[in-house]
């Protein structure tokens, strides 16, 4: 349970989001400029909220009156952002490792094998991040961020930067992850048809407000906006 | 012509030793200090970055009577070091190193600092949701990121440190087999007749290692760029 209760003032831009939902996969929906990411990187932990708290189940992350403030690094939530953000000196396998290391995990092959093979990765184990493809890049990015074990996984506009057919290429991988993981899931996008395939609850997001919540059925009729 | 002498072996090795220790030694404060400058506010930030490009524009000679005035015989942290550990500057091999160290330091920190300031923040924000505390993300992503800049400073400061003379002159004098830098010692023998061969000796020398510094170091930034992108 991802309980959201903060508002944060961005220049003239003041975000103002209360809701809680429950996974597998929580959509944030809303037009570019509605606040999505700045929502999300609140959760992260990368954004202070100015007055509010965030929790997951029973742990407070961000409490501003108890002064609670738990550092991204310190959140295990994982984060997979719209530019992949891959790591260019160090190649795939490395990259896919990183999580692990900095969490001081134990090494399970089982694990990585099971990623590795939901998301089709395993023939670029050796490449640089500068060899892949975009949706080859947007994989490698989901299998790093799922190797770390968060308790939450972050997707921001994932697809966002892939033409339509790389995103009828990842689509699928998404909704495998969506099944298969077990990892809670908080979507961000602005494509209703996106939102409709993967998400089990919508929170809808306009100019800093929630004006929506609920099941799919709260998307706007047409495909996109 | 190219019989060298054996107090000019000894004034190259010299240098060589003085600018390899004063690079090494300075490197490490020079990456915490770019890393500052780069990706800190701090109160006095302006002042701090004054300081260490003073020794740039100050004549040597004012920057060497003053390592003469702190680190010398009778100065204030040159007593206590002394009396403490028993470290001596003044007059002595390691004088010239700390000179050299100090005149070297804003040209050792310029490209490191702006290297430090290419690396894209996103990343490290990347590295932060995977569970990296802020010092590892340091040393798994900014550092390695950075290394071009790294070796690039290492190679301004080792060549400015060889080539220094007016601050480690004033400092530690000009004493052979302690403090007779190839600096110091083109600079006598232009002054002792028939010095001309063996000073020239000398030029071609800092030449020879000024050249072959900056081939290495292109070298390594080749090989640091590849690295990067990933081909």
């Amino acid at each position: 349970m991802l309980r959201v209760d903060v508002s944060k003032q961005l220049g003239e831009f003041s975000l103002q989001v209360t809701f809680a939902s429950e996974g597998p996969i929580t959509g944030l929906f809303g037009a570019s400029g509605a606040g999505k990411t700045s929502l999300i990187n609140m959760i992260a932990g990368l954004l202070r909220p100015d007055r509010g708290a965030i929790a997951i189940d029973t742990e407070t992350l961000d409490d501003t009156a108890a002064r609670v403030h738990v550092p991204a690094y310190r959140r295990r939530i994982g984060y997979v952002f719209q530019d992949a953000r891959l790591f260019p000196h160090l190649d795939v396998r490395a990259n896919l490792d990183y999580g692990r290391r900095m969490n001081r995990l134990a090494d399970d092959a089982a694990q990585r094998v099971r990623v590795t093979d939901l998301l089709d990765i395993g023939s670029l184990l050796n490449r640089r991040p500068g060899q892949l493809s975009g949706g080859e890049r947007q994989r490698v990015a989901l299998g790093r961020a799922l190797l770390a074990q968060p308790r939450l996984l972050l997707l921001d506009e994932p697809l966002g930067s892939l033409d339509e057919e790389r995103k009828v290429e990842i689509l699928p991988y998404l909704v495998r992850l969506r099944d298969e993981a077990g990892v809670p899931m908080v979507y961000v996008s602005h494509d209703a048809g996106e939102m409709r395939q993967l998400a089990t609850s919508i929170v809808m997001l306009k100019r800093g407000r929630v004006t929506a919540f609920g099941g799919t059925e709260v998307l706007p009729a047409v495909a996109s906006y | 012509m190219f019989d060298i002498s054996p107090t000019e072996w000894t004034a190259i090795q010299l240098s060589l030793r003085v600018a390899t220790v004063a690079t090494l030694v300075a490197t490490p404060l020079g990456i915490g200090v770019a890393w500052l400058l780069a990706r800190r506010d701090f109160w006095g930030k302006p002042v701090v970055d004054a300081l260490i490009h003073l020794p740039l524009v100050l004549p040597p000679v004012v920057t060497g009577y003053l390592l003469l005035l702190t680190f010398g015989r009778r100065g204030l942290i040159g007593t206590w070091l002394a009396d403490h550990l028993g470290i001596v500057f003044a007059f002595r091999w390691t004088g010239a190193a700390l000179a050299c160290g100090i005149m070297s330091f804003p040209l050792l920190v310029r490209p490191i600092r702006l290297s430090i300031e290419a690396v894209d923040r996103r990343l490290e924000q990347a590295a932060g949701t995977l569970g990296a505390a802020p010092w590892r993300v340091f040393l798994t992503i900014t550092l390695p990121l950075a290394l071009p800049g790294v070796l690039a400073g290492m190679v301004l400061g080792f060549a400015k440190a060889i080539g220094e003379f007016g601050a480690t002159i004033t400092f530690v004098s000009n004493i052979p087999g302690e403090t007779q830098t190839i600096s110091s010692a083109i600079y006598s023998l232009i002054q002792t007749p028939d010095g001309d061969t063996a000073a020239l000796r000398l030029v071609v020398v800092s030449i020879v290692i000024a050249m072959s510094s900056m081939i290495a170091s292109e070298w390594f930034a080749r090989r640091a760029l590849r690295r990067l992108h990933g081909n």
